[in-house]
């Protein structure tokens, strides 16, 4: 008992979805979906009002979850979208509380549930490590002690008395994880903070990550980056519609995750505009897999080309939104990342309206096995993610054997991420063995 | 080596936390406030340095925006209404109510938008939530100490000694970000689930001010409601103001002590409804 950082016990979230979900409630709102249901129909953003009750329709964002997590263990929690994850999180960093159930935390805890949480961009980076420091829990003298510290990890000596609206989104992410990275609790939380920056800021969020797990603090982590987990935890937990399914050794459980029939995905639709991933600048409608005829699918041949259609909705204009994909193999590692560039809509601020992006994968590129194509869409400068769905489809990419493909005639295994169909030549030299001359 | 022995130190001292649905009425966690002190001073900090940044003449607008009030009222009701001043030149006459006036009416304001204009803090991190609508109350203390010297030079100007009264000036100047913080509570949880408040507290503040005594006296007030008009808070805190700096009659002590009564009744009721709103504040902000 006297080992336990953390134990969890029957702890359940209820969520009201109609209190929830819309934002910006006004009176008006109600009014005027008094009258939409008067008149019978519901418009997009208010299906999920139940006929009668108003607003009564509730779900369970997690329900019977118990574990113990040991002092200096390091816990991964993965699952879809919506399982579960960020709730219990939210609810273990106190931010908001269980419906029913309880949890004991033993020791000092502090969450980043986002890089640069209370950043203000009219302050000067000074002034900011101070106010994000306070936010994150650190005391005055504290964070002046580590002040000098904190300005060398994030390398922006020169502009630490700019106004940090100023700085570039990777200098403003460096500053932020910085102040961050400077805590010193005994329990912490994190929550997919490595989905933002470029690779060698995320490596930088690794290895820090890595330092403090081997210092002996107990870190809980969510990531969508199934390699992240394995290669930080030793144990993971794997969440499904509010439930603990498995937990167990981190490879384990992310195998059994990656192997379960949940993860084939051709396609997911939102018609319910107040769950939709999203926020009021844009939101998703749908997201599928479709094949060169237009068949959705997730079964792909292996020489076959397959789109990704990604169907969104501006709600307000003047955003420049870029659709992006993520490509991650069973294993989970990152096969690429791509990011429309469709000149039609590069630079240019979009109206309110729908659109649908898509984005075509060659067929003899991907290799055989289990893809997970994550989509979102970003603004680039500054960067801010609208929406980021995780896994957005999942498919299993085959070999008929017809012998036309990469791997010829062979009928074993073959290695690799990608598997393309590169173009071999030969020439025939001369009829004479070099070896017979010499 | 300090880093050890910080290590071995907290480990001596073990915080349990224990997270569970909230089940009293009065469980209201108060202290946790005081643990949170430092997280207080950033957040009026910040509020302090943002809020005339990247304007022309900076915190100039302290100085201008009372004074500003003072030049119109005195020509629209000093001038043309001819509303009596108690015997003093009616531009400090209202000054002097207009300090704490707009302490009062700027505190509320930012009280009770605090939660929802820091809505980015209340869902990514844990703190007790009362220190958002305590800063929001707080911050606009520096623009009245500003204001204040204004009034001092003025009272220089116009001749004006202070009674001793000056003393009680404190007093009042509690009992005003009281009187803000006990509804500022109020309107800031309404204001997360309802965003129509946003909107009603520019109105209630105008409505809130002609039912003060700024720009006219309380002797205006028929001496049969007047036990009514000392419900309002405020109209003991003006008058207590132009008492204790510019020698105008003493503040009745019943209109006083009902107005401390019903300060602290909102308070605490504040306090309450609050914290019993907080704990979805997270999901609906």
């Amino acid at each position: 008992m006297k080992d336990i950082a953390i134990s969890v016990e029957n702890l359940a979230k209820q969520y009201k979805i109609g209190l929830t979900k819309i934002r910006h409630d006004t009176i008006r709102d109600y009014v005027a979906d008094g009258f939409r249901s008067l008149l019978g129909r519901t418009s997009l953003g208010t299906a999920t009002r139940v006929e009668g009750s108003g607003n009564c329709e509730t779900f369970w964002a997690l329900k019977d979850v118990t574990f113990n997590i040991r002092k200096g263990e390091t816990v991964g929690f993965i699952g879809r979208n919506g399982a579960g994850k960020s709730t219990l999180l939210k609810i273990l960093s106190r931010i908001t509380e269980p419906t029913t159930g309880l949890a004991r935390i033993h020791g000092r805890i502090a969450s980043l549930l986002e890089v640069g949480t209370g950043f203000h961009g009219e302050l000067s980076g000074r002034d900011n490590i101070y106010l994000n420091g306070a936010i994150l829990g650190m005391k005055k003298a504290e964070i002046a002690r580590k002040f000098d510290e904190i300005v060398a990890f994030a390398e922006v000596e020169k502009f630490i008395d700019t106004p940090v609206k100023r700085y570039s989104s990777g200098m403003y992410l460096r500053l932020a994880f910085a102040v961050a990275a400077h805590l010193e609790p005994e329990i912490l939380i994190v929550d997919e903070v490595l989905a933002v920056g470029d690779t060698s800021f995320q490596k930088k969020c690794l290895n820090k990550m890595h330092s403090v797990g081997k210092e002996g603090r107990t870190v809980l982590f969510v990531s969508h980056n199934l390699s992240a987990v394995t290669s930080l935890c030793q144990r993971a937990l794997w969440l499904n519609q509010g439930r603990v399914v498995s937990d167990g050794p981190s490879q384990q459980t992310v195998s059994e995750y990656l192997s379960s029939g949940l993860l084939m995905i051709a396609q997911q639709e939102w018609p319910d505009a107040s769950v939709a991933p999203g926020n009021d600048i844009v939101r998703a409608r749908a997201m599928r897999l479709r094949t060169e005829d237009g068949r959705t699918t997730d079964i792909v041949d292996i020489r076959e080309p397959v789109a990704l259609e990604i169907d969104f909705e501006v709600l307000k204009p003047g955003h420049v939104l870029v659709p992006c994909i993520g490509l991650a193999n069973e294993e989970g590692l990152a096969v690429f990342i791509s990011h429309d560039h469709d000149p039609a809509w590069r630079r240019r601020p979009r109206p309110v309206g729908c659109f649908s992006s898509t984005v075509h994968i060659p067929g003899n590129f991907l290799s055989e096995g289990r893809f997970i194509i994550g989509a979102g869409i970003i603004t680039e400068m500054p960067l801010k993610v609208h929406f980021d769905v995780n896994p957005a489809v999942a498919f299993q990419v085959v070999d008929s054997f017809d012998g036309d493909a990469a791997r010829g005639d062979l009928a074993g295994q073959m290695v690799g991420v990608v598997r393309p169909l590169l173009k071999w030549s030969n020439r025939f030299m001369s009829g004479q063995l070099q070896s017979a001359v010499r | 080596m300090s880093k050890t022995q910080l290590s071995s130190l907290t480990t001596l001292v073990e915080p349990t936390v224990l997270i569970q649905p909230r089940r009293h009425l009065f469980d209201l966690d108060l202290q946790g406030i005081w643990a949170y002190r430092e997280l207080l001073y950033f957040l009026v900090w910040r509020d302090l340095k943002v809020r005339y940044k990247q304007t022309l003449i900076g915190t100039g607008w302290v100085v201008i925006q009372p004074l500003m009030t003072m030049a119109i009222f005195t020509v629209i009701f000093g001038n043309f209404a001819k509303i009596p001043s108690d015997g003093l030149p009616y531009p400090i006459f209202s000054y002097a109510a207009l300090l704490p006036w707009n302490l009062f009416s700027s505190s509320l304001s930012r009280g009770g938008e605090s939660v929802v204009s820091n809505a980015n803090l209340v869902t990514k991190i844990y703190f007790p939530r009362l220190i958002l609508p305590l800063s929001g109350v707080l911050s606009p203390l520096a623009d009245f100490a500003i204001a204040l010297v204004i009034l001092i030079g003025m009272m220089i100007w116009f001749g004006i000694a202070p009674t001793v009264g000056i003393l009680m000036l404190p007093i009042f100047v509690l009992l005003a970000i009281c009187t803000a913080l006990a509804v500022g509570l109020w309107l800031a949880a309404l204001n997360v689930r309802y965003r129509d408040v946003r909107y009603t507290i520019p109105f209630l503040i105008q409505i809130w001010m002609f039912a003060s005594p700024v720009a006219y006296p309380v002797s205006l007030v028929p001496e049969k409601w007047r036990w009514l008009y000392s419900l309002n808070p405020m109209a003991g805190v003006i008058e207590g103001f132009r008492w204790a700096l510019l020698g105008n009659q003493s503040p009745d002590v019943r209109v006083m002590a009902i107005s401390t009564v019903v300060v602290v009744a909102l308070l605490a009721g504040g306090i309450v409804y609050f914290k019993q709103m907080e704990r979805t504040f997270a999901d609906e902000v």
